[in-house]
């Protein structure tokens, strides 16, 4: 999947979000452009209260600009119905919590399968195809095991299968990795890195400069504003063999 | 496909609180079993009430003598003779043309003993005195022997027919028929001719309220009682007498046809207060107006039964309520979550639609069982009463003895038509508010 005239997996000009109270309004995102290209791989940083998880949000379609626009493929966001966003969010947007959000009835692979079921497109197809996604994030194993049954590691990579079975735009992952050891830290942002090889546009929020290194691009915000956006000046890579060991670790840990 | 996925994901949410989903049906079943219950017991108190109506005859009216208050204060040289008299009953039977036949009934009690058997102490039981028609107006049948014939009262012979329980045990082992009943009170020997069969008890008449009962009953030909008794009898209670004067206890008016039967009842009670319109010692009874009673009196019931049903199930449907709403409140990162994942508002609240009226359908198709059960627990019970503590059973009223409660077959697709609807409507508000839920605030939350 090389992009040579390179496909927008969304365009945002001149977003705003308020949030009015009653006292004043809080102006969360003050006028924020720039455009995301498929298979890029993005940080967003900055300081606390920066407008951070507001923009995530956005781009998570979860909520609207209150000025601008967001393109998403040809459609702009910022007209859509709560019942369209819903829709969006189904089919096109992949969603990873840094506390995994996994549903604590279902099984992996159903929990895997939970945007299609909102979608409507669940049939045989689909639980094949969430069984391979179990399987590529090395948890083939424990297909009708419960939330409660796994790590933390593993459960992330659940959710991180979940956000990639109804081919997402992009993934939003919102401090994917803050639950977790720097093991299995590890384990995650190598496994982003190879669904990044692989093509997916992947946006994360986080604050730790040893994760934004893994990016390819940093946007960092201040007081609504974006501050810096350029590309990372020492891209911190996993080779080939680092990730197959650490996914061979990874998998020999679920074995336990 | 997808409404199964639902119904199977709400299944399991309510199987993570096994204990808190089990005691939010109980409301749910309690109150359908009670629907079904009350009107079972409801429906078989007023069809045991019919009956007992019915066994006194539609087309009857029943004139009861009352006996007045003492007012003569200890003077015994005036009695005064009350109640029907044979005037009254000559007089009905002559000029009402809608009258069929008239019965002339004077009942006694009295003490029977059999002779031939000293074993066995004299029986406090009732003499009657009646017309060979009698048994044909109360629908009498005979088990051996025959009933009183027109012979036997013109003759005024001493001859008696005997219930069936007054048989068995005045008779334990000999056959009564041919026998002499020997009333100590009167020194008088009837002759046994015919024994009847058992005789349900009918409703009560004439002020009384207690159910009549005839199974102690001797019946004589009313004109041997009238040449060997009198009108007057002697009561000896401690150290005094009492004497009271009466001709008839009771005339049995058999009307052509049961639409005859209200204008024959206003004829009746003109003819007997013609004299005296306040007159206070007779009573009359029309079995075909208690019956029109007895079916609003039902209806009452019944709509009295439903209410507390509906009480119980509104107080089920709450209980929902208000575990759905906790469980929203607990579940309230998965709403998030399920929203940030394509959720539209309309699912979520499908989602806890579902959930509740899971619950209630559990407890109404439960509830239904347990109240299909509902006479057979009552035939226990009323067992278990009767063995157990008989001092009790005694104070349970004829009715409740003698009734079948009787599953209303439309109380069941009522009553789990209800429990559904007590799950939509107590459901509803909870799954609103759990579709209302900003999805960020909901992925936040703790
Ligand atoms: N729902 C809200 N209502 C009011 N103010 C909000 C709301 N969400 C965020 N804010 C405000 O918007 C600003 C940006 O918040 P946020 O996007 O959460 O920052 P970050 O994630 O970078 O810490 C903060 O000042 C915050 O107080
Ligand atoms: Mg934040």
């Amino acid at each position: 999947m090389n992009a040579s005239p390179k496909k927008m997996a969304a365009i945002i000009s001149g977003l705003q979000k308020h949030y009015v109270l009653k006292s004043e309004t809080v102006r969360a995102l003050r006028g924020v452009s720039f455009e995301v290209p498929e298979g890029d791989y993005v940080a967003i940083m900055g300081p606390s209260g920066s407008g951070k998880s507001t923009l995530l949000n956005l781009l998570g379609c979860l909520d609207r600009p209150t000025h601008g626009s967001f393109l998403l493929g040809d459609d702009d966001v910022a007209t859509m119905t709560d019942d369209e966003l819903s829709a969006i969010r189904a089919s096109r947007i992949g969603f990873v919590f840094q506390s995994y959000n996994l549903i604590p009835q279902l099984s992996v692979v159903e929990n895997i399968e939970v945007p299609l079921y909102y979608k409507g497109t669940l049939n045989s197809e689909s639980r094949k195809r969430s069984i391979g996604l179990a399987a590529m994030v090395g948890l083939g194993d424990r297909l009708g095991h419960r939330p409660t049954q796994l790590s933390g590691g593993q459960q992330q990579r659940v959710a991180i299968a979940r956000s990639l079975v109804n081919d997402p735009y992009f993934i939003l992952a919102d401090e994917a990795t803050g639950n977790l050891d720097s093991v299995t830290t590890e384990e995650i942002l190598a496994l982003f890195q190879r669904l990044n090889d692989e093509g997916r546009t992947i946006i994360m929020v986080t604050h730790e400069d040893e994760v934004s290194v893994h990016a390819k691009r940093v946007i960092r915000l201040r007081d609504g504003e974006i501050q810096v956006d350029e590309p990372i000046k020492n891209r911190q890579v996993f080779t080939e063999e680092q990730i197959k060991e650490i996914s061979k670790n990874a998998s020999s840990e679920s074995e336990e | 496909m997808l409404l199964f996925r639902t119904w199977k994901l709400g299944i399991r949410s309510l199987l993570l609180h096994p204990m808190r989903s089990a005691l939010t049906v109980l409301g749910i079943l309690i109150g359908v079993t009670s629907v079904i219950w009350l009107l079972a017991i409801s429906e078989g108190i007023s069809k045991e009430f019919q009956k007992q109506i019915e066994d006194l005859g539609a087309e009857n009216i029943i004139i009861r003598s009352i006996q007045p208050p003492d007012e003569s204060g200890g003077n015994f040289r005036e009695i005064k003779a009350f109640g029907v008299s044979r005037a009254d009953y000559n007089m009905i039977n002559r000029t009402i043309s809608t009258v069929q036949r008239v019965l002339p009934i004077r009942e006694l009690p009295q003490k029977f003993a059999y002779t031939g058997n000293p074993n066995v102490k004299p029986i406090n039981g009732r003499l009657v005195g009646c017309t060979p028609e009698y048994s044909e107006v109360t629908r009498l049948v005979i088990s051996r022997g025959h009933f009183l014939t027109s012979q036997e009262c013109e003759s005024k012979s001493s001859v008696c027919v005997i219930a069936a329980q007054l048989a068995s045990i005045l008779f334990p082992s000999e056959d009564p028929i041919n026998k002499q009943i020997f009333l100590p009170e009167k020194k008088e020997y009837f002759k046994i001719v015919g024994v009847l069969q058992p005789r349900n008890a009918t409703a009560a008449i004439g002020g009384s309220l207690a159910a009549q009962d005839f199974s102690l009953d001797i019946y004589i030909p009313i004109s041997t009682m009238r040449m060997r008794m009198g009108d007057q009898e002697t009561k000896r209670t401690g150290g005094s007498f009492s004497i009271k004067s009466f001709e008839l206890s009771q005339i049995t008016v058999q009307v052509d046809t049961v639409d005859d039967v209200p204008k024959t009842a206003e004829l009746v009670e003109a003819t007997l207060r013609a004299k005296d319109p306040d007159r206070q010692d007779i009573a009359v009874v029309v079995p075909y107006e208690l019956l029109e009673q007895a079916k609003t009196t039902r209806l009452m019931f019944m709509m009295f039964m439903c209410l507390i049903a509906a009480i119980s199930l509104v107080v089920g449907g709450i209980g929902i309520m208000n575990i759905m709403l906790a469980t929203v409140t607990e579940r309230t990162r998965e709403i998030g979550v399920r929203r940030a994942l394509g959720a539209k508002r309309s699912d979520i609240t499908q989602q806890f639609l579902v959930e509740t009226i899971t619950l209630s359908v559990v407890g109404g198709l439960t509830g239904i069982l347990l109240g299909l059960l509902g006479p057979f627990v009552f035939e226990i019970a009323r067992g278990g009463l009767e063995s157990f503590a008989p001092n009790l059973y005694g104070l349970v009223p004829q009715v409740g003895r003698d009734m079948n409660p009787e599953i209303v077959p439309a109380s069941i697709p009522v009553s789990f038509f209800i429990s559904v609807v007590v799950g939509v409507m107590f459901g509803l508000y909870p799954a609103m508010r759990a579709a209302q839920m900003d999805p960020i605030e909901a992925l936040r939350h703790e």
